[in-house]
């Protein structure tokens, strides 16, 4: 069984997300471990990106800040194959593709592999698109994470048919941040995924709190939560892995409730 | 591979979000382009609204003093707002209101697509937001205020290079926000199909009108047909009725800034490189990590760091050619052709009359260049005086 599924094995698994290089290399180190202590089952990594499209303000500050002090695509390998030598967390890169179609589909896969991240969602690269770059994920083991929207509709089936790792189920309309209420029918939206395949599915967009966490885990595989860690690591800065991984704790145990 | 391709350019690379909203569009769109109503009310509108078809003008002082090849310019600057972005917002926010949106949201850059949104809008009875890059509403702030006279709801874009690139991200946010009742009328050949094709088909009217004036004027084809290139959208329109016509070599000026080896510049086939942003696969001004680059221009309207998927494909057949065009180029060939045929161009479209300066001469007198003067040169003035060193500040008396 692969690193990822194994994630969603012990009921809801919690997944916490970091930009990489915010503010340094060193302290997303930091900041992933601090997220695996406090009880992460799955870590997403942001690769920066100049032009985040998918993203609202608080990450895209973040990807500016970590692309300011110098991350690169090598950097956040570089930072992946730190993390694997201690941890076992699943790592997964949320990338943008143009980065990727620079790096070169074959080496950027290639590289996953050998520094140990377990797969990539690409929010810019939609079914119609993944078939560029599928086989050579596939060959290198990576999973390619498939995502839904509230407006998929008639494409869920399509879309979760094909899904490997997880199913990443956006909340909400728009872009990534914290919001006070998530209104899209998540129900069924899930009942529809869950009919299509045996691949687990985790909800993203838009959760920060312990009540937002609980409520989506008694719906879902797994709990996505970007925004609100990136803020923390906005404000503390190389300081903020103990109020991270503080963070992490209290919502991993509001989810560990609603088992 | 995907829909929308042009070799391996294009694509439909954005959020899954957007993904149901582009095939409904597409659909629209298949339906409505043969639909002989739509197509007469877009004629219409065209004709009677915008002031089709618009002037092909033969620069006969322009011709005697380069004292080579016949200068003839499309009057795109003539139309309704001023350019030829009015062709293709004419046709989205008719097409939007088919679909049943009662909302249009618009990028910008020199603020020309901006007016040319609002303008449809308040004409079709449709709500209009636009976003502009906050380094641009202080470049062009009288196409801010011009804007809001027409009921449309300007966003300063705040973030990343606060020019046009960021106008189209912040646009595509707003537009994964809320886009049951919205449409985004895109301004270029660009972004994901079907953009690249419905824009440059609402174009093609500058070429098909400019080939058959030429051919009445004339009794013959152009040597060339020029036009300046940021998404590439007057180009692709001027280009399209010629492409068949092998004879005609097709010319698009990229704007070269203040000199490709500085760095500030907006060339994207000279300097770019292939990458995928914006929802298309295209050549784009970006770094070794394919972080996209910040490009500069004189001109906020070619102040963009891609070019329509489309002419990639173009550049990579070979069936046109793209140049770069200095800033210093542009304002000197803005001030000619104020002087010499008494035209104020805008200061995109200055890019192609500055090319057709340098090749004009060397050509035969029984050879034709066919220029693209994409737009009108008001919204300019104050900045070229500014690049001269003259205040003109006015003042209450």
């Amino acid at each position: 069984m692969s690193r990822i599924l194994k994630a969603f094995e012990n009921g809801p698994a919690f997944i916490g997300f970091v930009t990489g290089g915010d503010p340094t290399l060193e302290s997303s180190a930091g900041f992933i471990e601090a997220m695996a202590d406090g009880g992460a089952d799955l870590i997403e990594i942001g690769v920066p990106f100049s032009d985040p499209v998918a993203e609202g303000p608080v990450i895209q500050e973040a990807n500016l800040r970590a692309l300011k002090n110098g991350c690169t695509v090598d950097g956040i390998f570089g930072l992946v194959e730190a993390v694997r030598q201690k941890h076992q967390v699943p790592l997964v890169l949320l990338t943008y593709l143009n980065p990727v179609f620079h790096y070169g589909y074959e080496r950027f896969f290639a590289r996953c592999r050998e520094t140990g991240a377990d797969g990539v969602i690409i929010p810019d690269l939609p079914y119609e698109e993944r078939g560029e770059l599928s086989g050579i994920a596939a060959k290198n083991g990576v999973d390619v994470i498939t995502m839904i929207a509230p407006t998929s509709a008639s494409r869920i089936r399509m879309l979760a048919g094909e899904a490997k790792g997880f199913v990443y189920v956006v909340s909400s309309m728009g872009v990534t941040g914290v919001r006070s209420e998530i209104e899209t029918d998540l129900e069924s939206i899930l009942a529809v995924v869950r009919d299509s395949t045996g691949t687990p599915a985790a909800v993203g967009f838009g959760i920060s709190t312990p009540e937002q966490a609980l409520r989506i885990s008694r719906l879902a595989d797994g709990v996505i939560v970007g925004s609100a860690i990136v803020k923390i690591a906005a404000q503390y800065g190389a300081g903020a892995a103990p109020h991270i991984r503080e963070y992490v704790r209290t919502m991993k145990d509001a989810i560990r409730q609603g088992r | 591979m995907s829909k929308g391709r042009y070799g391996v350019h294009g694509g439909q690379y954005i959020p899954e979000t957007l993904m149901s909203e582009l095939i409904r569009l597409e659909e629209a769109y298949e339906f409505y382009k043969n639909d002989a109503g739509f197509k007469r009310q877009l004629d219409t509108l065209l004709k009677e609204y915008a002031g089709r078809p618009s002037l092909l003008y033969f620069a006969e002082k322009m011709t005697r003093d380069l004292g080579g090849a016949k200068i003839y310019l499309k009057r795109e600057d003539l139309n309704h707002t001023g350019s030829h972005k009015i062709n293709n917002v004419l046709g989205q926010v008719l097409l939007a209101k088919k679909m049943g949106k009662t909302r249009v949201i618009a990028e910008t850059g020199a603020g020309q697509h901006g007016v040319a949104a609002a303008t449809a809008a308040a004409l079709l009875d449709m709500e209009c937001e636009v976003f502009m890059g906050e380094e641009d509403t202080r470049r062009q702030a009288l196409n801010v205020y011009r804007m809001e006279l027409l009921g449309a709801k300007v966003h300063p874009v705040m973030s990343g290079t606060r020019t046009l690139k960021d106008a189209v991200n912040e646009t595509m946010r707003e537009w994964t926000r809320r886009v049951h009742d919205t449409h985004y009328v895109l301004g270029s050949v660009m972004g994901p199909h079907p953009f690249p094709m419905m824009v440059r088909d609402f174009q093609s009217v500058i070429g098909r009108e400019a080939r058959a004036q030429m051919l009445e004027r004339e009794g013959r084809l152009p040597s060339a047909a020029v036009a300046c290139v940021g998404g590439g959208s007057n180009a692709m329109g001027l280009f399209y009725a010629f492409i068949p016509d092998e004879t005609v070599r097709l010319i698009g000026c990229e704007a070269a800034g203040l000199g490709l080896d500085t760095g500030k510049h907006a060339a994207t086939i000279a300097m770019g490189s292939p990458g995928v942003f914006h929802g298309m696969k295209s050549y784009f001004c970006q770094d070794e990590y394919g972080q996209i680059a910040p490009v500069y221009s004189i001109s906020a309207g070619l102040d963009y760091p891609g070019i329509g998927p489309e002419h990639a494909y173009l550049h990579d057949t070979g069936r046109a050619e793209y140049v770069p065009v200095t800033d210093s180029e542009a304002v000197e060939a803005f001030e000619y052709l104020a002087r010499t045929e008494g035209i104020i161009c805008a200061i995109e479209s200055a890019h192609a009359v500055a090319h057709v300066r340098k090749i004009a001469p060397s050509m035969g007198p029984d050879e034709i260049l066919l220029v693209c003067l994409s737009g009108r040169g008001d919204k300019d003035v104050a900045a070229i005086a500014r690049y001269r060193g003259v205040d003109i500040h006015e003042q209450d008396s």
